[in-house]
């Protein structure tokens, strides 16, 4: 029971990335696809901040009288990912209103039969 | 001086230059810088492969902070060869770009186009130099995204949906790639290469360690379109302006390629590979593949996805290189993966000359165009033979490596597999040919002409390099050897 009490933010960070990895495999729409995409790229994000925590530490701001800090790098990087992420997203959505001013659609299966139909 | 600079520089030049491209007023105008900046980061990147091989790996401190702290570039026979490759097609794709991309890209957006094509060349690039694993995630992207964009410029309206299809692939891909990362950080505290080679010996037996191994390779198994992984790529290389065809092709399942080689050899200790079924998994998804893709390719009735499906099987080879996890084995994928990127390029740009003349390329269309068009015809026939690996083409000193590394195994099934994906690659290239050459020529047809020259001369510089590197594999063999040793392949 403690484990997986003591662990529960790794438990929220998994149960995300699978809440988003379904979505972007289930669904039809377009923008619920990247909608799902992002719930897993944020899972992995939570994962690199639980990661850096170390049990105790304060924030990792130099402060007079503390000796013992939660590790910074992995909200640098996480950082960087974020960035990656919002680029992602934004290409992905364009792409998306490319698609529906080409197909008149967003639904998968109906750009599969419009592209099947020809 | 600029000397010590080259690694850094390799990358900086076209990072610089993307931007420049983009607010440069005509197309012609970001041509020609794309073309000087490509040219340059070939003639940089051969030196680098030279001073590498005389002079042993170079580190490169960014910012002048030391390693493992800072982040490293860390150069060897084997990155100095990729990014050899890289900026060697990049070169040879530019000045084929011009008409190309002129024919099938509109006219407003050709200086957006070249910048895009720069941002991933970057990207590639700083792939292949980075010592850093994070680093090659912020690189990885860096040359997806723009690789998405640039393949939704595509005449039809299927390059958005491939793009798209890609977009969702690749950032699965790549936020695997993320989790692995995570995962192994948590385990060893570093992100320098050779810092977790020292430190990762340690943990090995640990379940995280596997599970942030297992992630990599998946997400890594995605970029590269490993078997079964593979989904995106025919839709995307079929639907992609050819000059991005070419590029992608030759380029970048090839840096996928290379960033699977270094962790698995350098990263993570020597005999991971055989200890855990990673070894026998690569194995078994290039024999899958080589058979399956071979398969699928005979059966395409569109040359460029025809050509896409054996890019499949041809990934297959290099899996079963990897396979093997010797150092035959390896120095046979090695030498492929620089194989592979003259004959696909050659081809795709060949492709690209009849597109470029009659706006397709489905088996219908061709018919007979190979009496119109007979440089064109010549590059497809030689380049064709390069990839069915006759001997006295590049591809035949693959073939042949390879079996050797299959033989020393005695994995007798490999050595069938290999030369029966060889039998399979006549029958499709045959298919080609026999449409080209073979088939009555429609009336459309007969008025063909042959391609212009600024087409035709970067596709025989392939089809000469095809042919070069067959009849002499000193270069090729030498620099693989060199580079599985600097992997840490034990040689047996």
């Amino acid at each position: 029971m403690d484990f997986v009490l003591g662990h529960y933010n790794y438990w929220i960070a998994i149960f995300l990335m699978m809440v988003g990895f379904y979505t972007v495999i289930s669904r039809g729409n377009l923008v619920k696809k990247i909608v799902g995409l992002n719930v897993f790229q944020v899972s992995v994000f939570l994962l690199y901040i639980s990661i850096g925590t170390v049990t105790g530490g304060a924030a990792p701001i130099i402060t007079q009288g503390i000796k013992l800090y939660s590790n910074p790098l992995p909200h640098v990087l996480i950082l960087t990912a974020i960035v990656v992420g919002v680029a992602t997203t934004a290409l992905g959505l364009a792409l998306v209103v490319r698609i529906k001013e080409a197909y008149g659609t967003i639904e998968e299966d109906e750009i599969h039969e419009q592209d099947h139909s020809l | 001086m600029i000397e010590n600079h080259i690694s850094l520089l390799l990358v900086v030049i076209p990072l610089i230059a993307a931007p420049i491209a983009a607010i440069l007023p005509w197309g012609r105008a970001s041509w020609m810088l794309t073309l000087v900046v490509t040219s340059a980061c070939f003639v940089l990147a051969g030196l680098q492969l030279w001073a590498v091989v005389h002079n042993g790996a170079i580190s490169y401190e960014l910012g002048g902070w030391a390693p493992p702290w800072g982040i490293e570039y860390r150069i060897d026979a084997l990155n100095a060869l990729v990014a050899l490759i890289v900026s060697a097609i990049a070169a040879i794709t530019v000045p084929y770009a011009l008409l190309s991309a002129e024919k099938e890209i509109p006219k407003q957006q050709i200086p957006l186009f070249y910048s895009a094509f720069l941002l991933c060349f970057a990207g590639l690039l700083g792939i292949t130099q980075t010592g850093d694993i994070f680093n090659v995630f912020v690189f990885l992207e860096i040359s997806s995204l723009s690789s998405y964009a640039l393949i939704s410029l595509g005449q039809r309206r299927q390059a958005l949906t491939s793009a798209y299809q890609y977009l969702i692939m690749g950032t699965l891909g790549a936020t695997f790639f993320l989790i692995g990362v995570g995962l192994i950080y948590a385990q060893t505290g570093t992100l320098n290469m050779m810092d977790l080679a020292q430190r990762l010996p340690e943990v090995t037996s640990l379940k995280t360690v596997h599970t942030g191994f297992a992630f990599i390779m998946i997400g890594f198994a995605l970029k590269l379109a490993l078997f079964p992984l593979h989904l995106w790529l025919p839709n995307a290389y079929t639907y992609a302006p050819t000059v991005i065809t070419v590029f992608l092709a030759a380029t970048a399942t090839k840096v996928a390629l290379y960033v699977m080689l270094r962790i698995l050899f350098t990263v993570f200790p020597d005999g991971f590979v055989s200890v855990t079924p990673t070894g026998d998994l690569f194995l078994l998804s290039g024999i899958a593949g080589v058979l399956t893709a071979s398969v699928y390719a005979i059966y395409q009735m569109n040359v460029k996805r025809l050509l896409a499906y054996s890019s499949v099987a041809q990934i297959g080879y290099m899996a079963m290189g990897i396979g093997f996890a010797s150092f035959k084995g390896v120095t046979a994928t090695i030498i492929h993966l620089f194989n592979h990127a003259l004959m696909k390029g050659a081809l795709f740009m060949a492709v690209g000359a009849i597109i470029y003349r009659i706006g397709a390329c489905r088996m219908d269309n061709i018919e007979g165009l190979g009496r119109q068009m007979p440089w064109t015809f010549g590059a497809i026939v030689i380049a064709g033979l390069s990839l069915i690996g006759v001997p006295g083409t590049a591809g035949f000193i693959s073939k042949w490596y390879l079996v050797l590394a299959a033989l020393e195994q005695q994995a007798w099934l490999s050595v069938g597999v290999i030369l029966f994906g060889s039998l399979l690659a006549v029958v499709y290239m045959g298919k080609v040919i026999e449409a080209l050459y073979f088939k009555p020529a429609s009336e459309a047809n007969l008025s063909v002409k042959e391609a212009p020259i600024l087409l035709l001369a970067p596709t025989w510089v392939l089809v000469f390099a095809n042919i070069y590197f067959g009849l002499n594999a000193e270069f090729t063999v030498g620099i693989a050897e060199h580079a599985a040793r600097a992997l840490g392949v034990a040689a047996k």
